[in-house]
């Protein structure tokens, strides 16, 4: 693969398949549901009992 | 035989370091194969006087595993200790140049030494020890692969100390902050593999169904570390026991590497791993969730996501090509919305808690870092437009904006955890003082303005006088006329580091003197509550 091919690759299915991921994975964070399971993930820290073994 | 293994791998070494240094092909690489040695037979002998026949006790394997972190903490201070004060050595090399010693002290072979002090031994330290600490306590589980942590921590102290002698001793490859030689960088990749089976492994086996988000952060500053290091990294040495190598690349191809990575050694190592930092020590302190946990998903995505293009705005105006220069602006911009969301965020953690910013001192310092981040990651895509860039290229504006940054964002957040764990890593019920901290807030934050306000009057002069030209189109000033211009500015800096690091010894006498056990007598911060008042 040379150069040109890398370029050319990297600024059309290299840039969409990554604008892809980038907007599901932003889309998955606001899933219907993940209120909840985001509220929850929050307070791990905060779950004190593990703190003093 | 508790450290059998340690001591016999120990001694191979030391005696094949003698080999390397009698066998050396050229005069540095002798002396920094003695310096080697020199350091692995006294780790030889240390472990040998703390042999210990009985049997050890059986390890509970539900209990964290904190002694390496307690060793980083000491570590993270002690290297703090030390990347400061020589930070304020070459400041003054800079203002008086008689204080260049030659050859081993003169600020060509200082200069590395401040930053990879500041950044690898202070800030990765202080990132190595957090990361341990938070993944244990988001995971629900003791550190993965044992004594393998011991590893990675004195792996680590031992890459230190051989760069940084280094250095010294005139072995560099002359990149940005990627200054050790090839054989530094293998022992460094060997170190971070291990570093990263460690995290990982503690991942893997976690009790928590949630990874938090702090270890994302983590995990990407590791993962992303190891990819940088080792393609910026790819050099032929010229000889199997010499000090030199050479790059794979050459030209502009390797100007982009570095770049690539010298940005992306801010990004992940200075942003990533210290946002994971915010993320675990701002709610625990406030004793708050995170103020958006979706926004902190996002925020990591868009950081790692942009991050990683913007190093091409370190080459404006050189032979890169110009599509590439736009590239690296255009995403150093689009960094603000991520910077920021995880700025307001962290900020935000506060809502509700904000009367502990009177009273408590660590929770003010977190703030002041999160304000300090803020600033920076709005002043860095700025100067990343080529027609601000023009005039902040090369001047001390740069610095000026750098140390915002890693004093301010770095240095504080790095601060304000140590001061969080140390009371729960020794069992201590406080610090010995809480006035020492907020003594250290402001001797630093003071040092931080002075020194960031200094920068930008000399670079923006600077960059003025360089451009300067009368009618005819001649440069008005020479470039030593510049550099005299800047005498009293370099001094009042040298003023501002010195600041900042009075406070650093400050907490090192702080959180020594809570390591031994003492407690301040003191009033409490915010004064006693009022005595309630009957009703009339």
């Amino acid at each position: 693969m040379d150069y040109h091919t890398m370029r050319t690759f990297a600024d059309s299915w290299g840039l969409l398949a990554m604008l892809v991921f980038f907007i599901s994975a932003s889309a998955f964070v606001f899933r219907p549901g993940s209120r909840d399971t985001s509220a929850e993930a929050a307070l791990i820290p905060l779950k004190d009992d593990c703190d003093e073994r | 035989m508790r450290h059998a293994t340690s001591i016999v791998g120990l001694g191979v070494f030391s005696f094949l370091a003698i080999l390397a240094a009698a066998f050396a092909h050229d005069n540095a690489f002798a002396n920094h194969m003695w310096v080697l040695a020199i350091v692995l037979v006294i780790s030889v002998i240390v472990l040998l006087r703390r042999e210990n026949f009985q049997r050890a006790a059986p390890v509970d394997p539900s209990a964290y595993m904190d002694g390496p972190v307690r060793y980083g903490v000491i570590a993270t201070m002690f290297w703090a200790v030390v990347g400061l004060l020589v930070g304020v050595v070459v400041a003054l090399q800079l203002t008086y140049p008689a204080l260049n010693i030659e050859p081993w002290f003169n600020f060509g072979r200082m200069r590395p030494l401040h930053t990879s002090g500041v950044i690898f031994a202070f800030c990765g330290n202080a990132l190595i020890c957090t990361s341990l600490y938070v993944v244990q306590r988001t995971s629900r589980a003791r550190l993965f692969g044992g004594d393998l942590a011991w590893f990675v921590f004195w792996g680590y102290q031992l890459f230190i100390v051989m760069a940084a002698t280094g250095y010294l001793l005139g072995i560099s490859e002359s990149r940005e902050y990627a200054e050790p030689e090839w054989y530094i960088d293998i022992w460094l990749t060997i170190v971070w593999v291990a570093y990263l089976v460690v995290f990982l492994g503690t991942i893997v086996k976690r009790k928590e169904p949630h990874i938090y988000v702090a270890n994302w952060f983590y995990l990407a500053f590791i993962v992303t570390v190891a990819m940088l290091h080792l393609v910026n990294n790819l050099s032929m040495p010229v000889s199997f026991l010499g000090s030199k190598s050479y790059s794979a690349f050459s030209g502009v191809q390797d100007a982009l590497t570095q770049w690539w990575y010298g940005h992306n050694a801010v990004g992940f190592f200075l942003t990533a791993g210290f946002l994971g930092m915010m993320y675990y020590f701002v709610p625990k302190q406030a004793n708050r969730p995170v103020y958006s946990y979706r926004l902190s998903i996002i925020h990591f995505w868009a950081l790692i996501f942009l991050y990683i293009w913007a190093g091409p705005h370190h080459l404006h105006f050189t032979a890169l090509p110009d599509w590439a220069q736009t590239l690296g602006m255009v995403f150093s911009i689009m960094l603000w919305m991520p910077s920021w969301g995880g700025m307001i965020n962290g900020l935000m953690t506060l809502s509700g808690a904000w009367d502990k910013l009177r009273t408590d001192p660590i929770i003010r310092m977190m703030v002041a870092a999160i304000a300090f981040y803020g600033m920076s990651t709005f002043e860095g895509p700025m100067m990343s437009i080529k027609t601000v860039n023009s005039l902040s290229h090369y001047t001390d504006w740069t610095i000026g904006h750098v140390h915002s940054g890693a004093l301010g964002w770095n240095g504080l957040i790095a601060f304000a955890a140590l001061y969080y764990m140390v009371p729960k890593l020794w069992a201590r019920e406080r610090l010995y003082s809480m006035r020492m901290v907020s003594w250290h807030l402001w001797l630093a934050t003071l040092g931080i303005v002075v020194y960031a306000a200094v920068m930008w009057v000399s670079g923006i002069q600077q960059g003025l006088m360089w451009r300067e030209h009368d009618e005819q189109g001649f440069l008005v000033y020479s470039f030593v006329e510049s550099v005299a211009a800047l005498h009293p500015y370099y001094l009042i800096r040298s003023l501002g580091g010195a600041l900042f690091l009075s406070g650093a010894l400050l907490m090192a006498f702080n959180i020594t003197m809570t390591i031994l056990g003492y407690q301040r007598d003191e009033a409490p911060i915010g004064g006693a509550l009022p005595a309630p008042q009957p009703a009339e």
